[in-house]
């Protein structure tokens, strides 16, 4: 991905005083969502054709973008742009408030772009159309075949600036790739931006390859392949596309993860019929055994403090979960509700684990907290798993199956969203079956 | 009543109940291989099973979240540890796989618990384990793609594969 530049033109930065302005309460869901006019970007006549860009729809379509990421949340309900009472140019000047107030829109977005000399220029603006005020006015310069990004970062700060939380648009979600039929299935790892456009694949579909997770500092991948038959845990750098074997163990590794500092790996590691939780220390490659125990120690998840690891055990008969100091000691078991749990994610606040809960036959994805009280249960299905979260701790994104027929026939895998509030359980968009999803960091940031 | 009286009724009650205790094993096993060959949850059938010789099946099955090797599967493994004490220079990879109504990465472990619980025990009957790879699929290669018991029953399994 080409460098993004970002330029913040600080005449244009007003962050209002805290009275009386808008402020969108995250903590309920979307009962109430907030009504938002995104108004298109107008685009300045003086802007210069680029190839396979359509310069002149172009402050529309990042509206459109804008839009969309507003309406996933749950939490905005962007109006329909027929009922727009001002052109975007005149609007970004100044609106008419009390016109915009009358289409029932609360907050509005307006902005204008220029193209020249290969450079897109984007500035926009978010207004208070109760009070108003102009709450956000930020400027952008980057390459016009960043365009995309662009709507993404302008959403991340408005939904900074009216829920007070970090956002997680201008993100990309990493995942295993499905085709085939189920007992022939085809895996490949792709990448796509968090609103489902640009999906790339990373591998050929040649060998089996499982549950790729991103280093929360950077965009490094670490994932499991079959490659020669020999399940292995790799690491990945999705810009060069390079590759190589994390350590040297003669059997299976499987399970990674990053460090919260993105330094080292976690994993399991199987041999004799037992498998045990390693680190490996990216820089000086130094591996460190993290449990002993004769049963499966799997699914490590640092805590974002890196003083703690949560993992999966099968140590009390069936899969429970566990948490322990990160060298291994002081373990406790955190789950003893009904049923048996699994893949343990701590959350980058730190202060809830999601999982997969199995009881009866259905399961299940739920946060806890970090003692294993408050367990709350988002959403039940046939089968779902592998939750993982979004960079500001505020979705999860994971994966679901289908029951399947005589001969696979009715089987899927898709990746699903769902608010931690348990609210907005929704679809995400990919071009194959999907699964194992894991959420990048901010790119931006 | 005298003492031989008593015992010789006593013995006559111990074959009545071993006869009914017998009865009711046979009728519970004729339910199960009615609902598809399959005891407790281990599947018992042939359906999928393939052969390394006649007569040598080349897996055996196993209960949800286990690893330990029934009666059947011990003596299954037992016939294959003859056929390899019988051609020595032949080597295996034992596949080892779980269903799909377990999460992904425990998956992995069990399967690979598997593959060595079959491992083992071909050790234990003289077959040197350096004959003997393990290889863990998880859930990823069900041979039966029907989401069902029967099928599931069916993929949990270690499979015992010739390599040369």
């Amino acid at each position: 991905m080409k460098k993004f530049v970002l330029i913040l033109i600080s005449s244009l930065i007003f962050i209002s005083k805290a009275y009386a302005l808008i402020q969108v309460d995250i903590t309920r869901g979307n009962l109430d969502p907030l009504p938002i006019a995104v108004s298109p970007l107008h685009v300045d006549p003086k802007s210069e054709k680029q190839e396979d860009l359509n310069v002149r729809e172009l402050g529309e379509e990042i509206s459109k973008i804008i839009e969309k990421n507003f309406k996933n949340t749950g939490l905005f309900n962007p109006l329909k742009k027929e009922a727009f009472v001002q052109k975007p140019d005149i609007a970004h000047l100044k609106p008419r408030f009390e016109d915009w107030r009358l289409i029932k829109a609360q907050a509005l977005v307006t902005g204008k772009l220029l193209v020249n000399k290969d450079k897109l220029k984007v500035e926009f603006r978010l207004w208070d159309l109760t009070a108003a005020k102009e709450m956000v006015a930020l400027a952008f310069t980057t390459t016009p075949s960043n365009w995309r990004r662009v709507a993404h970062i302008i959403s991340d700060k408005i939904y900074e600036r009216l829920t007070g939380e970090e956002g997680y648009f201008d993100t990309r979600i990493i995942y295993v790739a499905e085709s085939g039929p189920k007992n022939q299935r085809v895996k490949k790892l792709a990448i796509m931006d968090q609103d489902g456009s640009n999906t790339k694949y990373l591998t050929l579909g040649n060998e089996l390859v499982l549950t790729p997770r991103f280093n929360p500092t950077n965009q490094m991948v670490t994932y499991m392949s079959y490659f020669r038959n020999m399940p292995r845990v790799y690491l990945l750098d999705i810009e060069t596309g390079t590759q190589e074997v994390v350590g040297n163990f003669p059997g299976m590794t499987f399970a990674p993860r990053f460090s919260p500092d993105g330094k080292k790996i976690i994993m399991s590691f199987a041999k004799d019929g037992n498998s045990d939780i390693y680190t490996m220390d990216l820089n000086s490659r130094v591996v460190e055994r993290i449990t002993e125990h004769s049963s499966i120690d799997t699914s490590p998840s640092f805590s974002p403090d890196g003083k703690f690891i949560a993992f999966n055990s099968d140590r009390s008969g069936l899969q429970q979960i566990y948490v322990m100091r990160s060298d291994g000691s002081n373990v406790k078991r955190v789950t003893f509700g009904k049923g048996i749990y699994g893949t343990p994610v701590w959350s980058p606040r730190g202060d809830l684990i999601a999982f997969t809960k199995m009881h009866k036959g259905r399961f299940y994805i739920g946060v806890m907290r970090v003692d294993g009280t408050g367990e709350r249960l988002l959403t039940e299905n046939y089968y779902q798993e592998a939750p993982s979260w979004s960079p500001n701790g505020r979705v999860l994104v994971f994966y679901r199956e289908t029951k399947a027929g005589e001969k696979g026939e009715g089987f899927s895998a898709k990746l699903w969203s769902i608010d931690i509030t348990g609210y907005n359980e929704r679809r995400l968009s990919t071009k194959t079956d999907a699964s194992d999803p894991s959420w990048s960091s901010l790119l931006s940031k | 009543m005298n003492l031989g009286e008593k015992m010789t009724l006593q013995k006559n009650l111990k074959n009545i109940l071993l006869v009914i205790f017998t009865t009711l094993i046979l009728s519970a096993c004729s339910t199960a291989k009615k609902s598809g060959d399959i005891d407790g949850d281990v599947y018992t059938g042939k359906e999928t099973v393939e052969y390394l010789a006649s007569g040598v099946p080349d897996r055996v099955f196993f209960a949800t979240n286990k690893s330990s090797l029934t009666t059947a599967s011990r003596a299954t493994l037992r016939k294959q540890a003859t056929f390899l004490r019988k051609n020595k220079d032949l080597n295996v990879t034992i596949e080892g796989h779980a269903d799909e109504r377990g999460t992904r990465e425990y998956n992995l472990a069990l399967g690979e618990r598997r593959a060595n619980a079959a491992r083992d025990y071909l050790m234990t009957y003289g077959i040197s384990g350096k004959r003997i790879s393990v290889i863990s699929y998880g859930k990823e290669k069900p041979v039966n793609p029907k989401s069902s018991p029967i099928s599931w029953s069916q993929n949990r399994r270690s499979v015992t594969v010739k390599v040369n």
